[in-house]
């Protein structure tokens, strides 16, 4: 049963909202090409994509020119490895709205898997799409995540691609996460049992955003986020200390 | 209207080699065999091999030594199969549906045609004049019923006719009980009861009907083919007898012959987008759409190389089936050329004219869902592509099966909400080390993949027990247990089995499962 929490008595210190200004508000304008680095030990990256699609989704929906609910299909790519490390999606353990919805493609080479992701991409009929692959294969350069972030652009349809297990390479997408799970908020229910998915989500990379530092939480109507505690510490100019892995190319220049 | 071509293989024989009936190698004894574990069997023999006393069933070797010089020809049971189902088809002309009753009988529904032959006395001489032109043995009849119409024509006279008006038990009281289309050892039953006629079966007995006695004798028998009574009635029309009438099936075919091999890539994608071309025409003809289509090339050296395609749903679009088949031509050897090229459609289903999308831009926008499935499983494999449908099981893993994406969902019992259930599974479940205060208490803390986790909080155990219907029952219980460890993580673990249970020594624990 999903249980709700109160916000005020979790574990998190500081869980307020954050400021309108400070940065990146869960659900609103989601660029169309996404990375979450994770690792394969947990299903926090995983999580964490489906609850940011699932944001994606639902704030799409209640505009106020949205007449029927979308009921377009969800495209989730992996490959044999990424099955292999972190399992593949289990239906009755899926968010109720992407139940019915889901399509789950196996590519056995990471070739395959970009095929896949960019004819999911070109196709009209799909809400979202989520690709998972394991470690850095030598097919994904910054030339295919260019070619991903242009499709992606132009259809209009998101792509959150979740990197299992991998070193943070160069890539056009828009928004890059590194992701672990965080400890979970106390359930209502039953204080000895885990509560709601958290997720310990550092934005080190995005366009259009400062980077920073978030516990995020799908409570089952949106997705919340709240300040973590180093971040409210250290002010909002990590990204001038970057390493050079995280620049884009006009940086290295 | 019942059609027995008595002598069907036989005819066959004879019209596929020239031979006129009774004349030539027909004018000796001739049998048609077919090899068995124990030898050469006569299937069927012809006219005058049936005056010697050979008859089907016999072994070859017996019929030798009742007739030396027998002359022999291989049988073909297919071949005659095919031949009755050209035959059905043309024996529409006498009814506007026709069925096979294999292996040598046609049956045709006449109601409410006859007239237009003017009358079923001459529908009959006309259906028997026709057979006749064309060199085959056939006895009509015509009954209400199939059934009795199959009687008359197997054991009635040639042309016999059972008006609707008539009282069909009395007519047909004198035929042996064959006549009721039963098994072989049914028909051995009924010979030691005694009962050899059709009268037998209804007026021999002191009740009413006689058939509580016989209906005693056959009381297990369901199949109408075994139960004489189930036969009777369809034959006197008192059960319905469902028939499966033959329909013609036109599969849509264009195909090319070159005037010069071609050797070339580009030239054959182009001989294939004017094939898709012509196709589509066709297709739209027949308001149908492809869902399975062939690919022939004959080459010029008499090898020939087939691509096959199916697609997620019935299409009409050139374009998409040429993409499809360029990536299947890739590694086609050409050879010395290709001269031939012909393009089948083999499953067709249904498909109306569509409206196109008003605004001419979201149609270039993207492809569609079906477009998207059969590029993936081309490249991929078709099992690639699937979607997760529920399935009724407690076992998790068995919870959930995969099927093609654009298939209905099967119905399902709704999930009860409080289950937690993991975001992922794993393949197979990996066995953990777990340390835990008391064997059958919460664990403290376990070692996965050459790493030690540290339970901070656990909810459990949610007992899952093994499918007895289903599974020995020696395989042990599950105790479910969610997990969060010291950094956040979330697992769903179990164990397999309980100290005692008397099913194997101390329980193994695994890790099944993630959550998000």
């Amino acid at each position: 049963m999903q249980t709700q929490t109160n916000p005020l008595s979790g574990p998190i210190p500081s869980a307020v909202a954050p400021r309108p200004s400070a940065g990146w508000k869960p659900g609103l304008d989601a660029p169309c090409h996404n990375e979450i680095f994770a690792s394969g030990r947990d299903g926090g990256g995983s999580g964490l994509a489906l609850a940011l699609a699932l944001d994606a989704i639902r704030s799409a929906d209640c505009g106020p020119l949205a007449e029927v609910a979308d009921q377009r299909a969800v495209l989730w790519v992996q490959d044999r490895a990424a099955i292999r490390l972190a399992g593949r999606p289990y239906r009755p353990g899926l968010p109720v709205e992407l139940r019915h919805r889901l399509i789950h493609v196996v590519a056995e080479k990471p070739e395959d898997l970009l095929f896949a992701l960019e004819e999911g991409l070109r196709c009209r009929d799909l809400a979202c799409v989520i690709g998972e692959v394991a470690g850095n294969p030598k097919t994904f350069n910054f030339t295919v995540s260019r070619r991903l972030s242009l499709n992606a652009e132009k259809h209009g349809v998101p792509l959150w691609l979740v990197r299992v297990d991998a070193r943070h390479d160069l890539s056009s997408a828009r928004m890059r996460w590194d992701v672990r799970s965080a400890p979970s908020p106390v359930s209502r229910w039953n204080a000895a049992a885990p509560g709601l998915p958290s997720w310990n989500a550092e934005l080190f990379r995005a366009r259009a955003h400062p980077p920073g530092q978030w516990i995020l939480r799908d409570d089952g109507y949106s997705l919340v986020a709240a300040r973590s505690i180093a971040n409210d510490v250290a002010p909002d100019h990590v990204d001038l200390a970057r390493p050079t892995v995280g620049r884009s190319l006009a940086a290295l220049q | 209207m019942s059609i027995w071509l008595a002598r069907l293989s036989v005819d066959r024989w004879r019209l596929c080699n020239n031979i006129t009936a009774g004349e030539g190698p027909d004018a000796a004894p001739l049998a048609l065999i077919s090899e068995t574990a124990h030898g050469p069997r006569i299937e069927t023999a012809n006219a005058a091999g049936l005056a010697e006393g050979i008859c089907a069933g016999m072994m070859l070797a017996d019929a030798r030594t009742l007739y030396p010089g027998l002359a022999v020809a291989p049988s073909d049971p297919a071949g005659d199969l095919a031949f009755l189902e050209k035959l059905a088809l043309w024996s529409q002309r006498w009814g506007p549906w026709t069925a096979l009753d294999p292996p040598d009988g046609l049956l045709v529904d006449i109601s409410a045609v006859a007239h237009l032959f003017g009358g079923e006395v001459r529908l009959l001489d006309d259906a028997a004049a026709a057979f006749a032109n064309r060199g085959l043995s056939a006895r009509v009849a015509a009954a209400p019923t199939a059934g009795a119409a199959w009687a008359l024509a197997h054991y009635g006279s040639q042309g016999a006719i059972l008006a609707s008006g008539d009282d069909g038990m009395a007519r047909l009281s004198s035929l042996p009980v064959a006549a009721l289309r039963l098994d072989n050892d049914v028909l051995t039953v009924l010979r030691r009861l005694g009962l050899k006629r059709l009268g037998d079966l209804s007026g021999r007995f002191d009740d009413k009907s006689g058939r509580d006695a016989i209906q005693r004798r056959f009381r297990n028998r369901r199949s109408p083919a075994a139960n004489p009574l189930v036969r009777l009635d369809q034959l006197l029309g008192r059960v319905p007898e469902p028939l499966l009438p033959v329909a013609a099936q036109c599969v849509p075919l264009v195909q090319r012959r070159l005037a010069e091999p071609i050797r070339h890539r580009a030239l054959l994608d182009h001989v294939v987008d004017d094939l898709a071309k012509d196709m589509v025409r066709e297709l739209e003809r027949q308001a149908k759409g492809a869902r399975r289509m062939d690919l022939g090339l004959w080459r010029v050296d008499g090898e020939v190389v087939m691509r096959h395609l199916e697609l997620a749903a019935a299409t009409r679009d050139p374009a998409h089936i040429c993409r499809l088949f360029a990536a299947r031509l890739d590694n086609v050897d050409a050879g010395f050329g290709i001269e031939t090229i012909r393009l089948r459609a083999s499953w067709v289903e249904p498909l109306a004219l569509a409206q196109g999308d008003m605004e001419a831009a979201a149609e270039a926008r993207g492809t569609s869902l079906a477009a998207f499935v059969d590029r993936l499983s081309v490249r991929l494999g078709p099992n690639a592509v699937r979607r997760p449908v529920p399935h009724a099981s407690h076992i998790p893993e068995r919870a959930q099966r995969w099927q093609p994406p654009l298939e209905a969902e099967p119905p399902s019992q709704g999930q009860l909400a409080f289950h937690t259930r993991p975001l992922k599974l794993l393949d197979r479940a990996e066995p953990i080390a777990v340390l835990y205060a008391t064997p059958d208490g919460f664990p403290r803390s376990f070692r996965w993949r050459g790493q030690v986790h540290d339970v901070a909080r656990v909810e459990g155990p949610e007992r899952i027990a093994p499918e007895w219907w289903r599974e020995r029952s020696t395989v042990r219980l599950r105790d479910y247990y969610r997990i969060e460890d010291g950094e956040g993580r979330r697992y769903w673990i179990y164990r397999h089995g309980i100290i005692g249970d008397g099913r194997g020594g101390l329980p193994d624990w695994y890790l099944q499962g993630l959550f998000a």
